[in-house]
């Protein structure tokens, strides 16, 4: 099929990018959207051009960096799909297709459509952990953990870190990558001892990184291509006004 | 960072006075129906409220506590608000070259809740003076709380009511939002508990819209006169 | 000796390892082992290359006991190294289900699964140290699977006979992942390792003999540094990505590995490739990585293709008696259930001869109607409803309806830089760590035991072996000025200047294609003296013309995705010309290693431990590798034909 496409090119940081149109035919609609750019890209620098920077890695739907604002939707029009996963047969011959990177405060643009996540390590370096240094474990079944609870905690864990919630959200907030961890861990008995500190640690930095706040409007969630829900959000706010009432 | 001055914080501040507000309205709601009693109970009950307590308290102690409370309350809601949008304003600052339906939950309130916060702090000016400090109300006497309801809205004035009506229009959408999106930063419901939410804060923004609307329309169209 | 592609050098030996009762080795190591004092830690510095499980549980444990370690990776964020992809499970011998499990049986099994050619020390400390990780997992808050009671779940996997595999979903690589990452973030906030994502390492700096630093390419600003210390740790993973086509990441690659090797460290058995028989077919030529579909599919789908050659019918307009269930009449005794590599092969044989189904003929149909049909759609859907899912996704096709087709592609790479008891390669001062150390699995690995080793090198054994080197430090200061340095950051320089004033006309990527094709083709799941031959001329042709045609846009100061792929595909050229040359010296047939002249008379692979039961280390030659051989000793695990009839 043939498709036009308006990509956003900006060669640094520091300079200021636009949307770029190229036209592209003959793509197959087995191929990957990313596939789709590779052949773009083979073709610009077969003319000498700049090929258009994307993070990309394991193609599969897991590590979470791929990162394309595909007609204004993060990861694209499919739900529940990294930009990784969909496939061109989603689109049809003729279309016109927006990519742009993903927008926010937080998240500087590096390079045409490569942001800088980094924000997210430093919310996690304030608390998204366990403190358990290597050796000090007791036996895995020293504790038995209630399957539902057990089953609550992986799928808040599922968070693959990609930052779609910060590029849907009309606040730039980081609220549900956020509450996703702060619910996985305090969903475990093991993540106890340092549930007040954790999410008052985190939220400071999500806050400090240049995140906005939560309005609860629901696109973080609708964006989420491992599908998780508001309510790690609710869990974040209840443990986070439980903390600082204790705090204060 | 303070806890309270975190967007967290201030989400809590800003839902805490949202919901004292939405007690206020429902409460004022509640009484303005009065006004299909007749003038002599509509009158009453505006001034029971200014005498209530007395002898045991002064007069007005009660609408001095609320005023005292609302304006809090207002200054509180308004003060996170705009400390709010102005860091989203700060995370967001770049749009999209492509526009997109929203898909969240609860997509309306992108709008919704900002520009139709302008409409109802306008709208609330325009209130006091019309009903509260009658400044453009021709009924000057403070004690005949019906007179000055049934000129607000006098057919002639049909604008007023249209305004009134508009205003109700963007409460309403700001109560449904706004009520469970409270409770989500209050208390923090699982999955199911938010859905039922979701359903009380759209009753209540429907029953408070419904129970303010149907004054203004009864003067308008002269059931009440 | 001297034969047409590599010199025989002298035997190698793992002088590390403990004798005595294999049970007592690992204790009896760590009590030899010197220590260093806590208040010494502080003033050595150890590099950790890679933030995969390997890396991130080795970097975190160091920065725990008081290192100062610097810790760098490719990708954006330390989280995405390439391990959270993985899928099945993680072994670990806890016989919690009281089924007859135990350290021993999980080493004999793994030794076995090798294919006996591993080293039994290895070995036994990899599933005496298993125990040790599901602990340390479950105390960082990993999910692991539970039942009702709250306990842990565990599952038989890849033909186990006993159920040892803890998972978490299909995401257990993930979930591992990110409690070593978490563990690695809490040591960044302490203040004990710096942390450099989006950092490549291109070359190592070896000083007086020793490993002492390493120079790095800041991939946004292109800026190369240097980063000097005490040891280097690589654990930077498998190199399958040689053959362009594979389940790995994209950004998977044999550089740091390979510069380390081109610098004296010994490369051993680089010919061992897991190839996995489960994996989504290509679908055309704008293919750019193949999606691997869980083992467990093979529980319930029978596996099989047209029995006339090129029957294009629609899968569902071929009667029963038309289709050639080739694993079952093959293998009446496992049928669909035989191991990987086994599995593999007998697809591409049925493809070869000319009974593959789909594009190219390259796929074989896996077939769930009859476990429809015995356990109901939704029973299907609650244990397979994510895969199908994800097939459908990326095929378009509904598998509910239609089989699935599926075909192996390259997984996993067995082989790796060489390493003795302690991890340390045989370079003084670089420890090599996960899949990118070739220690554990043999000439095949089984299911669910490359996350075990990865955590059990990183949390566990490195940390306890690397201080008997360290207790010799801090070693001599150095600084960026030393002649070794300099040499190697302008190596470095003028590696990156030659890709950009090339004067070229073809893309990276043209070159790994057709590099990887080679290597499938001739160097995948069977291999032929001719074909190896054939294959080392085509590579050396290819890598001439990629010198004189390559071409890469861009500067050098800026972030340049092709610049970082011209350098990687430059070191996957040399790398595999030397699996082609391993492959073609080990005439025998073992694990994920098929030499066709080495099978049995019903097509099985046939193993010559007479002349092959050894390691082996190649050191690097240009086009003249020399090899070292490790002779492996089994006095535990009788070695044995393995047989799945």
């Amino acid at each position: 099929m043939k498709l036009s496409l308006r990509i956003w090119r900006q060669p640094d940081a520091a300079t200021k990018g636009e949307m770029v149109s190229y036209e592209i035919d003959e793509v197959s609609e087995d191929a990957s959207f990313l596939e789709m750019l590779d052949v773009l890209n083979e073709r610009l620098i077969a003319e000498g051009g700049d090929p258009v920077a994307f993070d990309h890695d394991c193609r599969e739907g897991i590590c979470g960096a791929c990162s394309l604002v595909i007609d204004g939707q993060p990861h694209g029009p499919q739900a529940a799909t990294t930009t990784c996963q969909l496939h061109m047969r989603k689109f049809r011959d003729g279309d016109q297709i927006d990519i742009e990177p993903w927008r926010a405060g937080a998240f500087p643009v590096v390079k045409d459509l490569v942001v800088d996540r980094s924000a997210f390590d430093q919310i996690i370096q304030a608390g998204g952990y366990i403190s358990a240094p290597t050796g000090t474990a007791p036996d895995a079944h020293a504790v038995p953990i209630p399957k539902q609870d057990a089953d609550a905690a992986f799928a808040a864990a599922a968070c693959i870190g990609c930052g779609a919630c910060v590029a849907a959200c009309p606040n730039g907030s980081g609220m549900l990558f956020m509450g996703a961890k702060v619910a996985h861990l305090g969903l475990t008995p093991q993540g106890q001892p340092e549930r007040a500190t954790r999410v008052l640690g985190m939220v400071a930095a999500h806050d400090e990184a240049g995140f906005g706040g939560c309005t609860n409007v629901g696109e973080c969630a609708a964006a989420c291509p491992k599908e998780i829900g508001l309510d790690v959000i609710g869990q974040l706010n209840r443990d986070f006004r439980k903390a600082a009432a204790r705090a204060a | 960072m303070k806890p309270w001055r975190s967007n967290i914080g201030l989400k809590i501040a800003m839902a805490v006075s949202g919901v004292l507000l939405v007690l206020f309205i429902i409460a004022h709601m509640a009484g303005n129906l009065h006004v299909f009693e007749g003038r002599e109970e509509m009158n009453a009950y505006a001034a029971g409220l200014r005498s209530f307590g007395e002898p045991l308290l002064p007069h007005e102690s009660l609408l001095w506590i609320m005023r005292i409370g609302l304006i809090a309350a207002v200054a509180v809601h308004i003060w996170s608000a705009v400390v709010l949008t102005r860091r989203a304003l700060h995370a967001r600052p770049v749009r999209y070259a492509s526009k997109k339906p929203a898909r969240g939950e609860s997509r309306h309130a992108v709008a919704t809740m900002r520009w139709g916060a302008v409409v109802i702090v306008l709208f609330v000016v325009w209130h006091l003076l019309d009903l509260t400090w009658r400044t453009v109300n021709p009924v000057k006497d403070i004690h005949d709380a019906y007179g000055a309801v049934v000129a607000a809205f006098d057919p002639d004035r049909w604008p007023v009511t249209v305004f009134y009506l508009l205003a109700l229009v963007a409460l309403g959408f700001h109560l449904r939002h706004g009520i469970w999106s409270a409770v989500q930063t209050i208390a923090g419901p699982n999955t199911k508990w938010r859905k039922r939410t979701q359903a009380i804060s759209l009753a209540v923004a429907v029953v408070v819209v419904a129970g303010f609307a149907i004054v203004p329309l009864a003067v308008t169209f002269g059931l009440v006169s | 000796m001297s034969t047409d592609y590599y010199r025989e050098g002298d035997p190698v030996a793992d002088t590390k390892a403990p004798e005595g009762p294999i049970a007592e080795r690992w204790e009896q190591r760590r009590f030899s082992g010197r220590l260093v004092n806590p208040a010494n830690r502080r003033k050595l510095r150890v590099i950790v290359v890679g933030t995969g499980l390997a890396g991130a549980s080795a970097a975190a444990t160091l920065g725990e006991l008081g290192y100062r370690v610097a810790n760098y990776c490719f990708q954006d964020s330390a989280r995405r190294a390439h391990s959270i992809a993985a899928q099945g499970g993680i072994n670990a011998a806890k016989n919690y289900r009281n089924d007859g499990d135990s350290v021993h049986r999980l080493f004999y099994d793994t030794v076995k699964g090798g294919d006996f050619r591993s080293r039994e020390s290895n070995v036994h400390r990899l599933a005496e140290v298993s125990t040790e990780i599901i602990d340390q997992c479950v105390a960082q808050g990993v999910p692991f699977a539970r039942e009702y009671g709250g306990l842990l779940d565990n599952r038989s996997f890849g033909g186990a006979q006993v159920s040892r595999t803890f998972y978490a979903r299909g995401q257990t690589g993930q979930q591992l992942l990110l409690g070593a990452y978490q563990a690695l973030q809490r040591q960044v906030a302490a203040g004990t390792v710096d942390l450099h994502t989006r950092h490549e390492m291109l070359e190592l700096v070896i000083v007086d003999g020793k490993a002492r630093g390493i120079i790095v390419r800041d991939l946004v600003t292109g800026e190369i540094s240097t980063e000097l210390a005490d040891a280097v740790v690589l654990a930077t993973g498998g190199y399958g990505n040689v053959f362009f086509l594979s389940t790995n990441a994209k950004g998977c690659n044999v550089t740091a590995s390979w510069r380390a090797h081109r610098k004296g460290a010994y490369f051993a058995n680089p010919c061992y490739t897991q190839i996995h028989p489960t994996c989504i077919p290509q679908s055309g030529d704008h293919q750019s990585k193949l999606t691997l579909m869980s083992e467990s599919l093979r529980n319930d789908g029978r596996v099989w293709v047209p029995a006339k050659r090129g029957d294009d019918r629609h899968p569902a307009d071929i009667p029963e008696a038309e289709r050639d269930y080739y694993l079952e009449r093959r293998y009446p005794a496992f049928g669909n259930l035989v191991p990987r590599d086994i599995a593999s092969r007998a697809a591409k044989v049925a493809c070869d001869e000319g009974h593959g189904v789909g594009p190219g003929g390259l796929g074989v149909y896996l077939d769930f109607a009859d476990a429809i049909k015995r356990l109901g759609k939704k029973a299907v859907e609650a244990r397979y409803g994510n895969l199908f899912d994800m097939y459908e996704r990326i095929t378009g096709e509904n598998p509910y309806e239609r089989p699935m087709r599926i075909y192996p592609a390259v997984h996993y790479t067995m082989g790796g830089l060489w390493v003795d008891y302690d991890l340390s390669s045989n370079i003084p001062g670089l420890f090599v760590t996960g899949e990118a150390n070739f220690s554990d699995h043999g000439a095949n690995r089984l299911g669910a035991s490359a996350l075990m080793q990865g955590l059990s090198d990183g949390y566990f054994v490195l940390p306890n072996t690397i201080s008997d080197y360290l207790a010799d430090g801090p070693f001599e200061a150095l600084d960026e000025d030393h002649e070794a340095v300099v040499a190697a950051r302008r190596e470095v320089e003028d590696r990156i200047a030659f890709f950009l004033n090339n004067d070229g006309d073809r893309t990276v990527d043209s070159f790994h294609r057709e590099l990887g094709k080679i290597m499938w083709e001739y160097c995948g799941m069977e291999r032929t003296d001719e074909g190896l031959r054939k294959a080392i001329g085509l590579i050396r042709d290819l890598k001439d013309e990629f010198y004189k045609r390559v071409k890469v846009t861009g500067k050098a100061e800026e972030l340049n995705q092709q610049l970082e792929k011209a350098g990687r595909v430059a070191d996957f050229f040399e790398l595999g010309e030397l699996m082609c040359i391993d492959a073609l010296h080990r005439t025998e047939s073992c694990g994920g290693h098929f030499r066709a002249e080495s099978q049995t008379e019903d097509g099985e692979a046939r193993r010559d431990d007479e002349r092959f039961s050894y390691v082996a280390a190649w050191e690097y030659g240009g086009e003249e590798p020399v090899l070292h051989k490790e002779a492996l000793e089994f006095e535990y695990v009788k070695p044995t034909q393995r047989s799945y009839k």
